[in-house]
């Protein structure tokens, strides 16, 4: 008969609730795992990670396309978004049996079904309507996740009116197309569109895009996108969405100044509401808002034994917080000495468009808003060898330090592989570095890293290559 | 969260000490100023007041431990609403002894209910237990800009490491702040400066106040006339001149080498009162007091007796060079069967200096002053260096003591003899 009563019991299985799921189990709590739809969450298998197969294409192909810089001669470069999209969910099929594997090997116990708090202690499963399990557990975790935001009057009909989740998989190539939203979400996908041949607008309703980002890399990103042939509206809503036939007109709103503009499809991207709903919050003291449920730093509700982690509990909508919220979560459970919050300065952002973007901290302006005397280092990847070798000769890593301590509040980059650098400064945070530090390491030559060190260098008038 | 309650430091210098006595016993109430357990060092015993409230969960360092280091966790506060199974597993007690047989080990009598098992855990990163002070770069530049000491401030981070949160923490603290000199002007007094005792000034205060408390002295003076010596010093340095590889010679490197034959040639001298014995030292250890900023070291030369003068010149300039850099280990410091004390060199015609104990003599070495002095009934001019020695009466006697100095002031005053 299988077991009912557990130490720990987690809803959803995402990289948040995964990831708690094995360490608790790791911890020697005995846990189960409630998941509706599928192990490894949206990012594993709507997110993060298929996109990242898309993207990965695009650069590919846009690569190929440009092969005669490197001296190659590349004839009749072409691509089939049935097999692109193919590989995508292939990639996805393949992590998402990893995570199965995973969680067994862990010996968490899985319960496929919607999950559903039934008084203290207790949760009631269900699959299809039917009843398949009554559970209880000492402690039980909140991992549901977040799902699209929809505009009143707009609701995605997945045919001409995408989210994140059918833009992922086309069965066509739209030849234009509406992004409304310049976040993460929104931009990664203009930029694979806008890669494989779509006329691509993106309109955002505040003044920048990626508005998340430090306001010189939005500018830069502006600028590039643009010269990729992206049409970008700023300070600029979507009043209204008229569907066609086989197309979509909508209304762009600037100040007032109304334009409209019919596209093949559009993609909403207007950020994420928490799954919030059919949880059985009802009667419990867990308190939502906007969208979100509200927790402390060690993830606990206002409802005894009752705790949430993710994206459920509010921006940023990142896998890599989720997860970490999990393990915090889980040790602070098991009484674990000396563990910490996660500190959100500290979680870095990554966006793989074209050029990538990264960042970690604070930006400049929120370094000054929070008055800080700030030294600002700029290193261009056109100072950089081996940026120039890779023919990525476009971007810029800005790193912010306070001038008074020395601590590193940010950094901020643009440019090719900046995704994969970012961590350095990430673990400069994490470990308190100060410039002192960055200064005296070594960054080895010849690669990309070197513009960390440079930009460091900068902020303290000791730049090198520039 | 349960609130570890920490092995507090009752002294500055307080490294480890032993739990008395327990006043709470697991799962009493405990209010904030009860007091929950008596604290033992060396030199006092202090009751420790619970700082926050809740419910004693768990007893880690069992009653009669001794050894106990500062900052180790020896008990969990369970905070309201809280119960066992938040006291997660047992922090491990490294320098802990076991307690008593007769008491049973207080973490096993209770094992928490229901507590899930926690093999896989890793321990709880032990508590820093004095020594180097384990901080991120950024904590230390924001201790030194706020001018706090990190041995003051408990850290937080991964296996006690100091991070920023607990310097901010600690701005307001006054154990940290007790580093800072203050300024201190209150009505009708003088206004001044505190300055924080280093632990090199209280060590001085502690031993010349017991040496002084403790060994009765006695003075001798002997005037030596050093012409000589003098004579023979420029004669070496001139021909050391040549020969890169030969130190300069000091007077004091000549005082040395007559000491310690002096020592040689008069044993008596060479001893140490102890309460049980006289020690009688088989080598002449000849210890010569540094000036440092902060206060002074005894730097040794070990058999002095045995070193040519070029020896005992190479080894003094190089130990008191390290002594001033700091960085002379202790074992160059401690010991010596006697200590000069040269204060010539600021034109101190003579004076009396406190025994270095255990030692039982110090020599304290004024500067070479021209005096006329009567030689056969004439008056003559002489380089006069005037000698005085402290000594332990309870050690050496006044006879012995003035033999040991008839001796040296003849190989001083005919250093030639100091080749024999």
């Amino acid at each position: 008969m299988t077991e009912t009563s557990f130490d720990l019991l987690i809803l959803g299985g995402g990289p948040g609730g995964y990831v708690a799921a094995i360490r608790a189990s790791q911890l020697g709590m005995k846990t189960a795992l409630v998941e509706r739809e599928h192990l490894g969450g949206i990012c594993l298998n709507w997110g993060c990670i298929p996109t990242k197969a898309l993207l990965h294409t695009a650069e590919i192909l846009h690569t190929a396309e440009n092969a005669g810089e490197f001296g190659l001669d590349i004839k009749d470069v072409s691509f089939d978004i049935k097999k692109v999209v193919k590989r995508s969910r292939a990639v996805a099929g393949q992590l998402n049996a990893g995570v199965t594997h995973l969680l067994k090997k862990n010996k968490v116990t899985v319960f496929e079904g919607q999950g559903r708090l039934a008084g203290p202690g207790r949760v009631h499963v269900e699959k299809g309507g039917k009843a398949v399990a009554e559970l209880t557990a000492k402690h039980i975790i909140l991992a549901t996740g977040a799902r699209a935001r929809t505009l009143p009057g707009m609701e995605p009909d997945g045919k001409l009116i995408w989210t994140y989740r059918h833009a992922m998989v086309p069965k066509t190539m739209p030849k234009s197309l509406l992004v409304v939203g310049s976040g993460a979400i929104g931009i990664e996908f203009a930029s694979f569109y806008r890669t494989l041949g779509a006329e691509v607008t993106v309109v955002e309703v505040l003044d920048r895009v990626l508005p998340v980002e430090d306001e010189e890399i939005s500018a830069l990103a502006h600028k590039a996108f643009e010269a990729q042939g992206i049409t970008l509206h700023v300070s600029t809503g979507v009043t209204e969405l008229k569907t066609g036939k086989n197309n979509v007109t909508a209304t762009l709103d600037k100040g007032g100044k109304k334009q409209s503009l019919t596209v093949d499809r559009v993609i909403l991207a207007v950020g994420i509401t928490g799954n919030v709903e059919d949880l059985g919050l009802e009667g419990t003291k867990v308190v939502v808002e906007k969208g979100h449920i509200k927790a402390d730093q060690w993830s606990r509700t206002g409802e005894p034994g009752v705790y949430a982690i993710g994206d459920l509990t509010g921006p940023p909508w990142l896998a890599h917080k989720a997860s970490h919220e999990g393990i915090v979560c889980v040790e602070h459970i098991a009484g674990i000495k000396g563990v910490h919050p996660l500190v959100k300065e500290n979680i870095p952002g990554c966006t793989y468009c074209r050029p990538q973007v990264a960042s970690v901290g604070l930006t400049e302006r929120a370094a000054r808003d929070q008055g800080h005397k700030v030294k600002v280092g700029r290193f261009p990847y056109m100072g950089n060898g081996k940026a120039i070798a890779m023919g990525e000769s476009e971007g810029l890593i800005k790193t912010v330090f306070d001038a008074e301590t020395g601590e590193l509040l940010g950094a901020h980059m643009i440019g090719a592989e900046v995704t994969e650098l970012i961590q350095g400064f990430a673990i400069a945070r994490q470990c308190e570095s100060t410039e002192a530090e960055l200064m005296g390491t070594v960054f080895p030559h010849p690669t990309l890293s070197e513009m960390m060190h440079e930009s460091v260098l900068d902020a303290f008038g000791q730049v090198i290559h520039f | 969260m349960p609130i570890d309650i920490l092995m507090p430091a009752l002294s500055p210098t307080m490294t480890e000490g032993k739990l008395a006595k327990w006043h709470k016993k697991q799962g009493d109430t405990v209010e904030s100023g009860d007091v929950l357990a008596e604290i033992e060092t060396d030199k006092a015993v202090m009751e420790l007041e619970a700082v926050d409230e809740g419910t004693l969960g768990r007893i880690l360092v069992a009653e009669g431990s001794e050894g106990v280091p500062v900052n180790q966790p020896i008990a969990q506060l369970l905070e309201e609403g809280e119960d066992e199974s938040a006291l997660g597993d047992v922090p491990t007690a490294p320098a802990t002894p076991p307690p008593a047989p007769e008491s049973p080990p207080p973490a096993a009598a209770t094992p928490p209910p229901q507590q899930p098992q926690q093999s896989p855990a890793p321990a709880p990163p032990p508590p820093p237990t004095g020594g180097r002070v384990i901080a991120s770069p950024l904590a230390r530049r924001l201790a030194s800009q706020a001018g706090l000491d990190l041995s003051m401030i408990s850290g937080s981070g991964p296996r006690g490491r100091i991070v920023k949160a607990d310097v901010e923490a600690a701005k307001g603290s006054p154990q940290a702040r007790a580093a800072l000199p203050a300024t201190i002007a209150q009505g009708g007094e003088t206004p001044y400066t505190e300055i924080p005792h280093s632990s090199m000034r209280k060590i001085i205060a502690e031993r010349l106040t017991a040496s002084m408390r403790e060994a009765p002295h006695f003075y001798l003076t002997i005037e030596c006339v050093i012409d000589r010596l003098l004579e023979a010093r420029k004669r070496l340095n001139a021909q050391a001149e040549n020969d890169e590889s030969a130190p300069r010679l000091s007077v004091n490197d000549f005082l040395i080498r007559a000491a310690a034959i002096a020592l040689g040639k008069v044993p008596a001298v060479n001893v140490s009162w102890t309460d049980t014995a006289l020690r009688q030292y088989s080598r002449a250890d000849v210890a010569v007091a540094v000036a440092l900023d902060e206060g002074l070291v005894t730097p040794v030369i070990r058999d002095a007796g045995n070193k040519g003068l070029g020896v005992i010149a190479a080894e003094a300039k190089d130990l008191i060079a390290r002594a001033r850099e700091g960085t002379l280990p202790p074992e160059e410091f401690q010991g010596g069967t006697l200590t000069i004390s040269n204060l010539g060199m600021f034109g101190i015609s003579n004076f009396t200096a406190i025994i270095n104990p255990p030692q039982a003599c110090i020599l304290a070495v004024g500067a070479g002053i021209k005096r006329p002095i009567v030689t056969n009934g004439a008056v003559d001019v002489a380089t006069v260096m005037s000698c005085t020695m402290s000594v332990d009466h309870r050690a050496v006697d006044g006879a012995t003591g003035a033999k040991f100095l008839a001796a040296f002031k003849a190989l001083v005053e005919d250093p030639l003899t100091m080749l024999l």
